[in-house]
């Protein structure tokens, strides 16, 4: 019982995941992206197209990452070359994301493809209930575990990281440093893009291997509420990102057991759990445990008078 | 063109023959919409000389400072590096011909580490660099300078003064030529600053140069081997050592505005208007900005507080004028409580400096001078009919305010931001004092001002103590605090180190307390 709960945990978290990990590499820079949503529905979209045109996952997968990457990239044109209003950009992406998806996704309605298998893990995948959870998976459930630790390297061992990260914490040190804050912010928005591309990828590839519209159904406003809730940390977004995978179990599990709670009431409370997290980090971020990077939703102007 | 050139070459060779300019700076222009910032500035720096830019605040010297960073395009004018014509189009370039600064705002990153900030700062390294190698490399420069920095502090943890020795470290680490300070005594003790100059006397030997940014006479005339006067974004002379003393530095400075005359009358009373006690305020970070502080303020008096930026003097000035609830700790008016009531806003009023970017002031910048008058006493029957406003009675106030504090407002309805910093520090006196405080906390209350303005200030001040109102004055500028003071206290940390006399200490005695030296201590 334990182990199957534990098994759809780990699928249901890793579309939050990977959308959640995305959005940390863009406001480690200092930009706030509220087209999680929408980047995730072009990400599911292109991901399907791809496998279903070519026969090849990889490719799905490619496409995904490179569809979301140009996406974003019209965000980081925006909020960073033009200096415009973060919040403004990102909501429309979102809804940009969910016509131009509903539009060119009708072809793809009801086709169907072959999913990712799962590949288990010899030796490990044999370890007591977590055995089967975490290491009898498929290849992008791996790849995420790879990816929490790479970003984690990346943030804290390397020099591009550092840049990325006072980029985002005070954009005139790093600038009077010689970093280009516009082309740290730039790379960042676009690569953190299309992390979030391959999450929506994971839900047409993995989860459903069919395109469904909508598909994301709100998991890139968790995404988005997660990202404080982990502050702004790739490790602690790992463990956000499965207990939201965790409450969806649950409820799945609940409805399949037949009880007499309404399936309305079960289906809400993963947003319920989102509004509930959001209420505490925020007061904990009064208290002043806060990682937020200070220089969030600041456009950066050199010639800006201080 | 060419004549220009030779001008400036003339002028360096009739200072010392050997000496060659690492630095030209020749007729600098840079607007800013609706301000010319630099109207002609021309300047050069040696090799191996330590060179003051000495002006008032909004002469330009951060501007100027900005342009040979690279932060700012100049409109007009050519900067020669080593006698080569050098285009800045960002700071990289500026860093890549060894020019460095410490800004007066520093360029930390308050969330990183010591290490992470220096590692910030240099060049050639590997994307995947040996943080081992690093740590050893910065930690023997930070021996060298017998400094005490813990390379894994977050840089927020630390003193503004410990954040000012980064700041140079970064620098020294990318083997900067010319290094640029602005403003770096600011945030020192007397002491500190000394240690400064001997740093930068060592700097001077290694054949670097330092352009010094200050407007502490005392300073300039301790280490300038040359200094530039900027007046109004114009550079209007450059004198060499031996060839200046303080008054015509000072005169230079100034030019011909008038400085209010004001007297002083000692007239104090032991009669207590304000008793902190044990007073404890904690900020956003969860530290202690006030930490067991008590002050007692006597009626008519001008009570100084000394202490270097950042030990609560800011937490205090929030606190009593009610921007800030207390952790712990109470203050008493006359022996009544009024720690956390509102009481406080009619019996204490503040005023604050006025900050460059005219963003967080204690006015509305969008609105007019008139609307800004009223806004302590808004509610009160005299400017009000009913629930509308009694137009006739706002101008009328208006009217006399800017006859009496002599602001000068520009047409009817002009947004206050569109004033001068002066203006406005004159618009906020006003609306203050229209309600006769008892008591008023003055914040930096003269910083960013001209010299004219300042004067202003400190007449105002005076004429109050005159009228009984106590002032609690909390400045940077020790002179400020020693000509102005009845008494100076000394914070350090958030708690009261010590009372002085004025006309009886040291500076060097206030400097040992302000790096938290009990008096007591000394025997």
């Amino acid at each position: 019982m334990l182990e199957i709960l534990l098994d759809a945990t780990v699928r249901a978290g890793t579309p939050i995941l990977f959308a959640t990990l995305g959005a940390i590499i863009n406001e480690r820079a200092g930009i706030i992206n509220l087209g999680i949503e929408g980047l995730m529905l072009i990400g599911a979209l292109a991901g399907f197209s791809g496998t279903y045109l070519s026969g090849s996952l990889l490719i799905g997968v490619l496409a995904a990452f490179c569809a979301t990457f140009i996406a974003g990239s019209i965000h980081a044109l925006i909020t960073v070359q033009l200096r415009g209003n973060q919040i403004v950009s990102g909501l429309a992406l979102t809804m940009f994301g969910v016509g131009v998806t509903a539009l060119f996704g009708k072809g793809m309605v009801g086709l169907t493809i072959v999913g990712f298998k799962r590949v288990a893990i010899p030796g490990l995948s044999q370890l007591p209930i977590v055995g089967k959870a975490f290491f009898n998976q498929d290849v992008l459930i791996y790849f995420s575990f790879l990816l929490v630790f790479l970003i984690w390297f990346f943030f804290y061992r390397t020099r591009w990281g550092l840049g990325v990260r006072s980029v985002g914490e005070n954009p005139a040190a790093a600038d009077t440093c010689g970093f280009s804050v516009s082309k740290y912010r730039f790379f960042a928005v676009t690569v953190g893009s299309g992390f979030v591309g391959i999450g929506g990828a994971y839900l047409s590839l993995a989860s459903t291997p069919m395109w469904i519209e909508n598909m994301s159904a709100g998991r890139g406003w968790i995404a988005v509420a997660l990202v404080i809730f982990a502050g702004w940390s790739s490790p602690r977004a790992m463990l956000g990102a499965y207990l939201f995978g965790g409450i969806t179990a649950m409820q799945l599990r609940f409805q399949a057991m037949g009880t007499t709670i309404s399936a309305h009431i079960l289906q809400m409370l993963p947003y319920f759990f989102t509004i509930l997290v959001l209420v505490i980090s925020t007061q904990r971020l009064q208290k002043g445990a806060s990682q937020q990077p200070e220089g969030l939703g600041l456009p950066y102007d050199r010639e800006d008078r201080k | 063109m060419v004549l220009s050139f030779h001008h400036s070459l003339c002028e360096s060779i009739y200072i010392d023959c050997h000496m060659t300019d690492i630095l030209n700076f020749e007729n600098i222009r840079k607007t800013f919409p609706g301000v010319i910032a630099l109207d002609d500035v021309s300047f050069s720096v040696a090799r191996g000389e330590i060179h003051t830019l000495l002006g008032e605040n909004g002469a330009g010297k951060s501007t100027l400072m900005n342009v040979l960073t690279g932060l700012y395009h100049p409109d007009r004018g050519q900067i020669r590096i080593a006698g080569e014509q050098i285009h800045f189009t960002s700071p990289r370039d500026s860093l890549a011909c060894g020019i460095g600064m410490v800004h007066q705002h520093f360029m930390l990153v308050p969330a990183h580490s010591v290490f992470e900030n220096i590692l910030l700062a240099l060049d050639n390294i590997p994307n995947f660099y040996s943080r081992k190698t690093y740590k050893q490399k910065i930690q023997k420069l930070i021996d060298e300078f017998d400094l005490d920095l813990d390379l894994d502090t977050p840089v927020w943890r630390l003193s503004i003064g410990a954040q000012q020795w980064i700041e140079l470290i970064k620098l020294l680490m990318r083997d900067c030529q010319l290094l640029v300070l602005d403003e770096p005594t600011a945030v020192l003790t007397p002491q500190e600053a000394d240690r400064l100059f001997n740093v930068l006397r060592k700097l001077k030997q290694q054949e670097k140069s330092i352009i010094f940014i200050s407007h502490k006479m005392r300073e300039v005339m301790e280490i300038s081997d040359r200094v530039t006067i900027l007046k109004k974004g114009r550079s209007i002379a450059t004198r060499t050592r031996g060839d200046f003393d303080e008054s015509t530095l000072a005169s230079l400075m100034i030019g011909r505005d008038k400085v209010p005359q004001w007297q002083k009358t000692l007239q104090m009373s032991d009669e207590i208007v304000l008793d902190i006690q044990n007073l404890s305020v904690r900020n956003d970070r969860g530290m202690s900005d006030l930490d067991d502080f008590n002050l007692q303020l006597k009626k008519g008096e001008i009570l100084g507080i000394a202490g270097v930026a950042g030990n609560g003097q800011k937490a205090l000035a929030e606190v009593l004028t009610g921007l800030k609830n207390t952790n712990q700790g109470r203050i008493l008016a006359r022996q009544k409580d009024i720690t956390n009531s509102n009481a406080r806003y009619s019996y204490i009023a503040g005023i604050a400096h006025i900050p460059e970017d005219r963003k967080s002031i204690g006015i509305a910048p969008d609105m007019s001078v008139d609307e800004n008058l009223i806004m302590k006493s808004f509610k009160s029957g005299s400017f009000r009919n009913w629930i509308f406003q009694n137009k006739k009675a706002i101008r009328q106030n208006a009217e006399e305010k800017i006859e009496q504090f002599a602001i000068k407002s520009g047409p009817d309805g002009t947004p206050v931001r569109y004033l001068s910093g002066g203006n406005i520090q004159k618009v906020i006196i006003a609306r203050e004092l229209s309600e006769h405080p008892a008591v008023l906390v003055a914040l930096y209350p003269t910083r960013g001002l001209d010299i004219g303005s300042a004067g202003y200030v400190h007449k105002v001040i005076a004429d109050g103590a005159d009228r009984g109102m106590s002032t609690i004055l909390i400045a940077e500028d020790l002179d400020e605090l020693l000509k102005l003071s009845d008494r100076i206290a000394v914070m350090f940390r958030g708690k009261l180190i010590g009372y002085v006399n004025p006309r009886k200490t040291t500076r060097e005695e206030i400097g040992l307390m302000m790096s938290g030296e009990t008096p007591g201590d000394k025997a």
